[in-house]
């Protein structure tokens, strides 16, 4: 890779672009809001104090590190590369989620907020602003589609159970997306006591880049336990992409590596060849969505279109403006796996391993599985493991006409 | 002179103030719409504010949100938006219309076919709600050179600095959101936007019109005093929404669900 190339790992500029990507595309009530986060995230993240205790809450707390595990029997299975699982399903709260929330809550504390906002789609989210709310004693609200409050009521449970309200968002397409527009409203509307966690690596900058850099502990740990458990590098990583966080937090610490190769894996929903998919970077166009440029899901005349996943958490038009960059300077590959390959892939990773994953990362899995297969046993891979699975018997029992 | 110019210039000269409704393009279909866009006029509307409808409207509230929900389920588009003012201008030749809206239509659509299309049916002004200044040189730049004004809102929370920075900016008018929130939220704080108005008008000498939370006669006036104008968007919505079943929508019901503009013209009227 060329050295304008390793420059390109550097971003966002000043202006909170990654190449075209990126920007602050918001009404002007939130723009001084916008502001005042970056200028309050640019002090603290140059403050070694501020990282420390950033460290020991996700040590204390969430329980890392994670542990890099070697899944010899999928291995085994698949006859191919030797498979790494990256556990950040074994985090407090059971998914990636939460090391975004416990940064951000960090931020709003210093910055004397006294109430938290979230968007939501599977959940996930929602119960880790929960739960950080919860702790640091905060109002929380947290939008939700009614579409998915209905797709994943144990977690709407989980969410009461924390002390926060649950908001149900009955516009639009009533999902993810529709979530965020209310929140953005309500952000517009509560501007100086609220603070806006945003549960990806989207929206105006500087959350782009905030939630990558609290997301990045996977990477950096899964690159100091590679040396540790395999002696090297391995040779690929994989990670689902819906916004793309918990991808963005394995890939970035690796980037400059250039001989490991990257993997980011959308939901092909029905087939990308139908229009029931969520996978703006394989089918999609650059466009302006919830404050940032990036490649989305969108029609002919510019109307977001309705998108389609197994999994609720995948289930977004858009993607973080840097993934669109990475795809564009070709360091990261994006492809998809379908809903019937992701259901298969839970299947076999609780059957192999004893690891119910959560249908999001069972899109990883599977990606990862067909990758491993084509590979050398000499070779190694990692795939996150971005959430645990319980959350989703339901969905699954239900696809499969069982009753519980 | 641009239209927005000759009208805002004759306001001023004359101490009107300006009234100026907003429509959400489509709703309830695309020939209603051009004809409340001829109804406010002849009820005393001097600017229009022509939405254009948006899967994802994140500044809006649920009146306007409903409005555009509407409109995109009869399918319109941005070219169907910029159609509405062709026919519009078929018997209008003076009254300025402003398209306004979010930026991923105008994207899609590309800067240049849009603007071409834009002076074309004699489209007068823009306003993006979600492009700022900092966001916005190439397309900015391409509406001036075609003689487009560029309108930018200034908020509560802009700052002094910045509000200098947007007017710069503007050309038309400047636009001052009366609230923190959405469309259509309720205005009770009268005297933060006076003092909020009062300290713009050091800052420039562009027209200023307060929009967001003006839903009647009363509220019309109060926040007209105060500036050059005012945009009533929601409250306009909400009757139209009355049209949305109706078949063969008579003269009559156009002209009634334009009452709280003609209120608002009549209270406006009283300003001393």
């Amino acid at each position: 890779m060329s050295e304008v190339k390793a420059m390109a790992f550097e971003g966002p500029d000043d202006s909170g672009h990654f190449g075209p990507y990126g920007g602050i595309f918001v009404g002007e009530t939130l723009i001084a809001a916008v502001a005042e986060l970056e200028k309050v995230y640019k002090e603290l993240s140059g403050n070694k104090e501020f990282w420390c205790e950033f460290d020991k809450e996700l040590k204390h707390y969430v329980g890392r590190p994670s542990p890099l595990y070697f899944a010899e029997r999928l291995t085994n299975y698949c006859g191919g590369a030797q498979i790494y699982l990256k556990r950040e399903d074994l985090n407090h709260t059971g998914a990636h989620k939460v090391n975004n929330t416990i940064g951000q809550a960090l931020l709003a504390k210093h910055m004397d907020k006294t109430r938290i906002i979230a968007e939501t789609g599977a959940g996930q989210h929602g119960v880790a602003s929960a739960t950080v709310a919860a702790r640091l004693g905060l109002e929380c609200h947290v939008y939700m589609g009614a579409e998915d409050i209905v797709r994943q009521a144990p977690n709407v449970y989980r969410m009461k159970l924390l002390g926060a309200n649950v908001v149900s968002v009955d516009s639009g397409s009533r999902t993810l997306k529709d979530a965020m527009n209310e929140a953005l409203r309500d952000w517009a509307t509560n501007v100086d006591d609220t603070y806006y966690i945003i549960g990806t690596v989207a929206g105006p900058h500087p959350y782009p880049q905030l939630v990558r850099d609290f997301q990045c502990v996977i990477g950096r740990e899964a690159r100091e336990q590679s040396f540790e458990q395999i002696g090297r590098l391995p040779e690929a990583l994989v990670a689902c992409v819906g916004g793309g966080s918990n991808a963005i937090g394995l890939f970035h610490p690796f980037l400059k590596d250039k001989n490991v190769s990257m993997y980011g894996v959308e939901a092909g929903g029905h087939g990308l060849d139908t229009t029931e998919h969520a996978a703006p970077l394989n089918a999609g166009i650059p466009g302006v969505l919830h404050g940032n440029r990036t490649y989305l899901m969108t029609d002919d005349s510019g109307q977001i279109m309705e998108t389609h996943s197994i999994s609720a958490g995948l289930d977004y038009p858009g993607v973080g403006p840097e993934h669109a960059w990475l795809k564009d300077i070709d360091r990261v590959k994006y492809v998809a796996a379908t809903d019937s390959e992701a259901l298969a892939a839970f299947h076999k990773l609780t059957h192999l391993e004893g690891i119910i994953p959560a249908l999001e990362s069972s899109h990883a899995v599977a990606y990862g599985m067909q990758l491993a297969a084509d590979m050398d046993c000499s070779q190694c891979i990692i795939i996150n493991l971005s959430g645990r699975g319980d959350k989703d018997i339901e969905t699954v029992a239900k696809l499969e006409e069982i009753d519980l | 002179m641009s239209r927005i110019a000759a009208i805002t210039k004759k306001a001023r000269q004359e101490g009107n103030k300006l009234l100026i409704p907003y429509l959400v393009a489509g709703d309830p279909g695309l020939p209603e719409t051009v004809r409340l866009m001829r109804a406010l006029v002849a009820n005393g509307a001097d600017i229009i504010e022509l939405g254009i409808p948006f899967s994802d409207p994140a500044s809006d509230g649920p009146v306007i949100q409903r409005g555009v929900e509407r409109s995109l389920a009869r399918g319109t588009t941005l070219i169907d938006g910029l159609e509405v003012v062709r026919e519009f201008r078929q018997t209008d030749q003076t009254t300025p219309i402003v398209l306004m809206g979010y930026l991923n239509p105008i994207e899609i659509m590309g800067y240049e076919v849009f603007i071409q299309k834009a002076i074309e049916v004699g489209v007068d002004g823009v306003l993006v709600v979600d492009m700022p200044p900092s966001e916005s040189a190439v397309l900015h730049g391409q509406l001036q050179t075609a003689g487009i004004d560029t309108i930018y809102l200034v908020s509560p929370t802009t700052n002094a600095c910045r509000a200098v920075s947007i007017a710069g900016h503007s050309s038309g008018y400047l636009y001052y959101v009366s609230l923190k929130g959405v469309t259509g939220a309720a205005l009770t704080d009268y005297e933060s936007v006076r003092k909020n108005i009062e300290e713009l008008r050091k800052l420039t000498d562009l027209p200023i019109v307060i929009g967001f939370g003006i839903k009647d006669g009363e509220s019309a006036r109060a926040m007209a005093e105060l500036s050059d104008g005012v945009v009533i968007g929601s409250a306009l919505v909400a009757e139209v929404a009355e049209l949305a079943d109706s078949e063969g929508i008579s003269d009559e019901q156009i002209s009634s669900s334009i009452a709280v503009i003609k209120n608002a013209r009549n209270a406006i009227n009283t300003i001393g």
